[in-house]
This record gives structure tokens, C-alpha cells and sequence, in this order.
């Protein structure tokens, strides 16, 4: 492992073991070397109210002459013909709007197949992700599967765990009663890159490993039921996947006895995406993603976990006591704010709409309080609708930016009343060593210029 | 009278109404059984008490000849190498084949987690080298070869001896010498069943909303020389809104950029269609652009036949004969492929590769 952590075109490891000491060190050391007093002393300088906003520009001048040339000089959308219908039959997004991608985070992973793309957080309105910005993650590279040569198995660790082993086709399955619900789906290790320091300059980078859908599909339940299980004995059920490495999970018969786990091909109006599991997926609400087996081939019912690879080498959680936590799988109430967030320059000073997400694998979000001065003082945000269960709420604050450096944080409670603790708090009981299930507050950095940055505090 | 039949005929179709909201409507005729050769061909998972285990046997010599041929290339001769995927074997000791407890976890200056210091279970290298492995042809493996190489893997680590033979019956005592057998636990709250008990929450905040105690000083930032690492972050965003991208190719503090220009939207070129193609074959999984994976960076390539007029037919060749010896002892199989497509990746790798 080198010292450069941090620059592009770099190898770095897998997601799974993307903290580096050596990356934490440099960073610490830069901050001793002095940029950290920079920071902090022009912070201190900026409060006490003397500095001016140097960069930042009158976003809508007043025109010299005449007016706006954009105003005055019609543009040839006013004065031509405009296009034809159905001149793409699957439309695509404007042109302006190429920026919006989902990226990777460079150097985090030597394969392509075995990687993960971030969803583009900072660019998006409202609760659903578009399907084709859903953030991605593959074991074994992704396919597009021919869906009347798909078949779902069921059977059981012994023979009498259930009636009768079943094959399905996806006709059967889209037959049986179908339900639609919105959830959210967040990767174990999203945000597991800032766990020992800052790592990555954007939201996309540091929260995008979470998208939301509205997934259709039918209650695995329902199909259990067809085959007869026994639910005394059978507690567990293992998904697996029909791609290369056939991944496997564990995820308690409890959740699929309320009926929220579901066997879905349905998301936001169409079929899933071949990135996204073509064409069929668990959806395991609150859960964290590698649980949501794509490509589904077979659930098998047992009496016992499986500790399959996901569940014994990756996805466990490293304390300060040299053991790892297994089988650690909700996702605990977290939210981030989007924009303004790291990356970003505000235009002018005056008025903004602090905007985020919020989310609870147990439930509904209750509340999200935002903060402008790091964690001193709160204001509670708006909560926009729809507030579902294991779902993302979208949250909306007025603000306005007297130029001055601002530290702005939300910070999430959900219906059990669990509130999103800081990275202190987090790091209290967890270390800095974990990768998985970093829910700390985030913290963006206002500077003087406009531009935002990603910092922690301490 | 009429009247006084239709209010009957209503009476009726109401009471036929109840009849099927009292009855559920039973789901028949969707699914069939399984057959045993399905089973057998799909119910491939071993669970930790080694329900699932196919009978069989390896030893860890025969581990090492499968080892170099197939796993090698990503993993490295000892499985240590971390050029591909993270460390297999590797900071393990045999203290800890005595405790199973993985002594150099508690050592947070210690680089790096390999798997054998993480896994708890012999039965989930198993499966997972079954199911998956190797990683461009998974499931190609016979389960004498899945012991084999299971047993080598765990001879690297020093928790077997060279002589071992691996197999369905001594499968429980190699259980007994994992190194971190007893490093895992379920004591914690994120397991939304109640199979391990039903931990409460392990972190307690609280929602203070003025005047609260804060972590006041910025301890943590990305150095200025990591400001274009993720590259030109202007591109990055939105280019209308309330925030812009910040231009990372400027230094902090510089002016906003001016609006960005509208994206580029002109057609792709032989380029960009040749870079598709590169993708879409998967040369890019044994190829970096610029850094070596398996095989040669792409423009190590370009750089190393720049001087060379046939550069381009030459490639060309060398992709569909395949080879080795140039760029390292691990050969690259020979490519079937379309003698345009060839050609056009040929073209592209002489002309450097660009994305």
C-alpha cells in the first residue's frame, strides 16, 4: 500500500477493505503539517465577521444595455419547428443533463466486474432514483438474463421443512398477487470509506451507494406457502443469485412471516434493470443491499444461518475488541443533505433550500434537524410526502448564507426514536476499523468562496 | 312482480358477494415440483455444519498444481497478492490456530485484513470457492479439486501440513484449527430477527437542539492535492441550480468557473466505439488502461509498439493467436472474435487507448 491513497488512476483495494492506515496517516499528517490550522483559523477569522465574500458573484446581473440578449434575441425553440413524436421510442434525458451519471470512485477497485458505482445524490430531486442512476454493485460483472429461461427454486435444507420443493417460471410469478411498495436499498459499506477520515470530495462519493425504488413483485411468503414450509422449524431462508458467483444471504424467516420481503421483477413502472437483477430480485426492506439477491435462482428454508462468503469474510463489522459483529443487516437511521453538499459552489449569497435525504431500516423517519454552525444550535426541518417505512424521506430547510463559512449537518430520528449519532458518538462504541454501517452525521464545510467541502469534526 | 324478482336476483348476487369474500381464493396450478436432478444441480450451498458437502477428497499437492494453473494469476503463487483482490493468506500465526482468536486483529497498525485472518468457517471457503471460483469460469471446479484447493489455501496459512489429504470426514477437525474460529459474534442490533437474541441498539444520541456541545474544530479533510482526484467534480454536477460544480482543476478559492458549456452530444466516433467494444468483451478485465491488471496496461502497450508502422495488424494478430512471454509468464488465451473487431481494438490500442 502506498502513501497516495487518495489520487487518481491509483489500485486500491476492493470496497470491502478500501480503509488504508497509510491513507489515514497522510491525511492526519497533512492536517498537523499546518492546512488544518488554515482551515480552522480562517473559520475563526471568518466568524468574527471580517472577511467578505471574495469569489462569490452576482449570479443574475443586471444587463449593461437593453435587457438580456436571452430575453431579447429569440432563441430558435420560439421562432422554428420543434421534433416529432416517438422520435425515441425509450426517450432519454435532456442533453444539459449529461453531467448526472452514476460514477465510480477511481482507483477504489483494479475490475470493472467486481466494483461499484456511486448514484449521482447531489443531482436529485424527491425520493425515487431514476432507475437507470441506481447505484450498482457486482460480484462477478452483471447480465442481462433472457427472462422465459429464468426459473425460481424453492426447497428446504432437509425434506421436512416443507411440503414439496417447487420450480417456478416467471410467468407463474408475475400470475400471483402482486403488491408495490417504495423502499430504499443502502449497501452495507456506503459511507464505510469515511470511517477513519475524509476520503472522497462528494455526497455521490460518500452516501451514493443508496437508491430508491418502487419495486413490484409478490410476497415470498405467498410462495412459501405454496410449497408447504414449515415456519416452527424453518427460521431461516438463504437467497442465491444465477449469476457467476451466485451470491448468498441469510435473512430471517420473521421478516418474510410480515410479508415485506418480496420476490420482485416490477421497479418504478418497469421491469428491474439487468444492473439492478433482470428479471427477478429479493427486496429485503431496511436491509442492507447484498441481501437483496439479484439474478434470484433459488431460496432454500433451513434451521440455521448459512455464514455463506457475505457473511463471513465481507459485510462484517471489525470492533475495537478484534471480534466481528455477522450477520449485521439493518441499516440504522441515517441521513445526509444534498445539496448544498461537497463539490458544490454556491452562486451568491442570499437565500437557499438546504435539501437531503433521511432513511431507518426500522421504520419511518420522525424528524430531521438541520444544523449551519456544526452542531451547536438546530432547526427542524420540513419532512416532505410521502413518509414511508424503510423508505428515503425527502427533507427541506430555508436558509440564508450571510457569506460566511457555515457547517452544515442534518441529523435524522426515526419512529423507534433512534437519532443518527455523530461520528464521535459512532466511533465511541465502534472504532474507526469497521467498514460497514457508518451512519454518522455528515458534515459540510461552507467556505467563504462558495465552494463546499467534506470535512469531519472533532 | 317484476320488480319484486330483480330485488331477489339482487339478494342472491349479494349472498354469492359474501360467499367469496368469507372463502378465500386458494392459488392452484402455478409451480411444479422439483426433480432431484434439478435439486441436485441447483441446491449447491454447505452450511457451517457441513449439510450440503459433497463426498470427496484433496490433498494439499494436488491443491498447489490447480493453485498455480487457476487461481495464481489473481490471488498470487501464495495467495498473498493483493494486485487483483485483497490478500487471501496472511496474518495468521499459530498461536491463533491454537486460540481461534486472529491475534493481529487488535493490532490497528497492522495493514490489512486477509481472509484467513477474517473467516470463521472451513465450510464457507468451501462453498464459495465451489460456487464461484474461478472467478472467469465459476463452477468449473469438481468437489475433489474444491478440497484440494481448500487444503492448499489453509497449508499457506500454516493451519495444514504439506501432507494433508482434505476430505468429508476430517472436514470437522480442520474446523477446529481456523484461526479465527472464535472471532465472530452476534451479539449486536442488526439483525432483524430474534434468532440471536434482540440486542438493543449499541449507539444511544440524543436530538439537543440549542446550545448543544459540539466537535468544533475541522479534524479531517481531502488535501489540496486530492482536490482532481475524482476528477473535475464542475462535471460532476448539474450545470443549472442553485449550486454548481466546483472547477477541481482550479486551484480552491479561484473564481467560479464560467457556466458550463452544454455537454458534448455529437455522435460517438470509431474511438469511442472501439472503447465500447474493449468493454463489452471484457478486455478490460485482464487489462487497465494504463496499469497492469493480469496482463499489460493497454498503453504500456501503445507506448512499447509506438515506433512500429504495423503496430495496429500486428496487435491485431497478437489478439487472436493469444501469447506469452512479452509482458510476464502469464499468458493471454487466444481471443475469438470478429476480424473487424480485432482489427478496430488493435487500432485503438496502437492509437493509446483513449476511453
Amino acid at each position: 500500500m502506498s502513501a497516495e491513497p487518495l489520487s487518481a488512476g491509483r489500485l486500491v483495494k476492493a470496497p470491502e477493505h478500501f480503509l488504508s492506515r497509510e491513507g489515514v496517516r497522510t491525511v492526519f499528517a497533512e492536517g498537523r503539517s499546518g492546512r488544518r490550522d488554515f482551515i480552522r483559523s480562517a473559520f475563526a477569522a471568518a466568524l468574527a465577521g471580517a472577511a467578505a465574500p471574495a469569489a462569490v458573484a452576482q449570479s443574475n446581473p443586471v444587463p449593461a444595455e437593453g435587457g438580456d440578449a436571452n430575453i431579447l434575441n429569440l432563441p430558435a425553440h420560439s421562432t422554428g419547428l420543434g421534433q416529432g413524436v416517438a422520435t425515441d421510442g425509450y426517450g432519454k434525458p435532456s442533453k444539459f443533463e449529461a453531467n448526472v451519471q452514476r460514477r465510480q470512485s477511481p482507483g477504489l477497485t483494479q475490475t470493472t466486474q467486481s466494483s461499484v458505482s456511486f448514484a449521482p445524490l447531489q443531482s436529485l430531486f424527491g425520493i425515487v432514483t431514476p432507475s437507470g442512476l441506481h447505484f450498482e454493485r457486482h460480484h462477478q460483472g452483471w447480465w442481462d438474463i433472457d427472462p422465459s429461461k429464468h426459473r425460481l427454486m424453492i426447497n428446504g435444507s432437509d425434506d421436512r421443512l416443507l411440503k414439496m420443493p417447487k420450480v417456478f417460471t416467471m410467468d407463474e410469478l408475475m400470475r400471483l398477487p402482486s403488491i408495490s411498495r417504495f423502499h430504499f436499498i443502502e449497501c452495507g459499506a456506503n459511507t464505510g470509506m469515511e470511517w477513519g477520515n475524509v476520503a472522497v470530495p462528494t455526497c455521490q462519493y460518500s452516501h451514493g451507494m443508496i437508491s430508491c425504488s418502487e419495486f413490484t413483485g409478490v410476497p415470498l411468503k405467498t410462495v412459501l406457502d405454496l410449497c408447504g414450509v414449515d415456519y416452527r422449524r424453518a427460521r431461516y431462508v438463504l437467497g442465491e443469485g444465477a449469476d457467476g458467483s451466485s451470491m448468498t444471504r441469510t435473512v430471517p424467516m420473521e421478516m418474510v412471516e410480515s410479508g415485506e420481503v418480496l420476490l420482485a421483477y416490477g421497479q418504478n413502472g418497469e421491469m428491474l434493470r439487468p444492473e439492478n437483477g433482470y428479471p427477478l430480485r429479493l427486496v429485503v426492506p431496511g436491509v442492507q443491499g447484498v441481501s437483496w439477491v439479484k439474478y434470484l435462482r433459488r431460496i432454500e428454508v433451513g434451521d440455521q444461518p448459512w455464514a455463506t462468503k457475505d457473511e463471513a469474510v465481507h459485510y462484517i463489522d471489525l470492533m475495537p475488541d478484534g471480534l466481528h459483529r455477522q450477520y449485521t443487516s439493518i441499516q440504522e437511521c441515517k441521513s445526509v443533505v444534498t445539496t448544498p453538499s461537497g463539490g458544490q459552489v454556491l452562486l451568491d449569497k442570499g437565500f437557499y433550500n438546504i435539501s437531503g435525504l433521511a432513511w431507518s431500516g426500522r421504520g419511518k423517519i420522525k424528524k430531521v434537524d438541520v444544523s449551519v454552525d456544526g452542531g451547536r444550535n438546530w432547526r427542524t426541518a420540513r419532512l416532505e410526502t410521502p413518509v414511508l417505512s424503510k423508505c428515503l424521506t425527502r427533507f427541506n430547510l430555508d436558509w440564508v448564507w450571510d457569506g460566511r463559512p457555515a457547517l452544515v449537518q442534518s441529523r435524522a430520528m426515526d419512529e423507534t426514536g433512534y437519532v443518527q449519532p455523530t461520528y464521535r458518538q459512532l466511533r465511541a462504541v465502534r472504532g474507526t476499523r469497521s467498514i460497514y454501517h457508518n451512519n454518522a452525521v455528515q458534515t459540510w464545510l461552507v467556505q467563504e468562496s462558495g465552494e463546499v467541502k467534506n470535512v469531519q469534526l472533532s | 312482480m317484476s320488480s319484486f324478482r330483480s330485488a331477489l336476483g339482487a339478494c342472491a348476487a349479494a349472498a354469492l358477494a359474501g360467499a367469496a369474500l368469507a372463502q378465500p381464493v386458494s392459488i392452484t396450478g402455478i409451480g411444479r415440483a422439483a426433480t432431484a436432478a434439478e435439486l441436485a444441480a441447483w441446491d449447491i450451498d454447505v452450511r457451517p455444519d457441513f449439510k450440503g458437502l459433497p463426498r470427496g477428497s484433496g490433498s494439499v499437492a494436488q491443491g498447489m498444481d490447480l493453485w498455480e494453473s487457476k487461481c495464481a494469476s489473481c490471488h498470487g503463487v501464495f495467495g498473498e497478492s493483493n494486485e487483483v483482490f485483497s490478500p487471501l493468506v496472511g496474518g495468521t500465526t499459530q498461536d491463533d490456530v491454537k486460540s481461534g482468536r486472529v491475534a493481529r486483529l487488535l493490532d490497528a497498525g497492522y495493514p490489512g485484513r486477509t481472509t484467513l485472518m477474517k473467516v470463521a468457517t472451513v465450510s464457507t471457503l468451501w462453498d464459495y470457492i465451489y460456487r464461484a471460483m474461478p472467478w472467469t469460469a465459476p463452477k468449473s471446479l469438481q468437489p475433489d479439486e474444491v478440497y484440494a484447493l481448500t487444503a492448499f489455501l489453509l497449508n499457506l496459512g500454516g493451519v495444514l501440513p504439506d501432507n494433508y489429504t482434505l476430505s468429508r470426514d476430517n472436514i470437522a477437525q480442520v474446523q477446529k484449527l481456523m484461526p479465527n474460529r472464535n472471532g465472530m459474534t452476534t451479539r449486536h442490533g442488526l439483525w432483524p430477527g430474534s434468532g440471536f437474541g434482540n440486542a438493543k441498539p449499541d449507539v444511544r444520541a440524543v436530538a439537543c437542539m440549542s446550545n448543544c456541545a459540539t466537535e468544533a474544530t475541522v479534524a479531517s479533510y481531502l488535501p489540496d492535492h486530492a482536490r482532481n482526484a475524482h476528477g473535475n467534480l464542475a462535471e460532476q454536477n448539474r450545470a443549472v441550480g442553485a449550486q454548481h460544480g466546483a472547477d477541481t482543476t482550479r486551484q480552491p478559492g479561484a473564481a467560479p468557473a464560467a457556466p458550463a458549456a452544454a455537454p458534448n452530444s455529437a455522435a460517438p466516433d470509431a474511438n469511442a466505439a472501439a472503447a465500447a467494444l474493449a468493454r463489452k468483451l471484457n478486455c478490460l478485465a485482464c487489462h487497465g488502461l494504463d496499469n497492469k491488471v493480469v496482463g499489460p496496461g493497454l498503453r504500456e502497450v501503445s507506448k512499447k509498439y509506438a515506433g512500429r508502422g504495423d503496430a495496429a495488424d500486428y496487435l491485431a494478430k497478437k489478439i487472436v493467436s493469444g501469447g506469452s512471454g512479452i509482458w510476464g509468464s502469464v499468458p493471454m488465451p487466444p481471443q475469438s472474435l470478429p476480424a473487424a473487431d480485432a482489427k478496430a481494438l488493435a487500432e485503438w490500442i496502437a492509437t493509446g487507448a483513449r476511453p
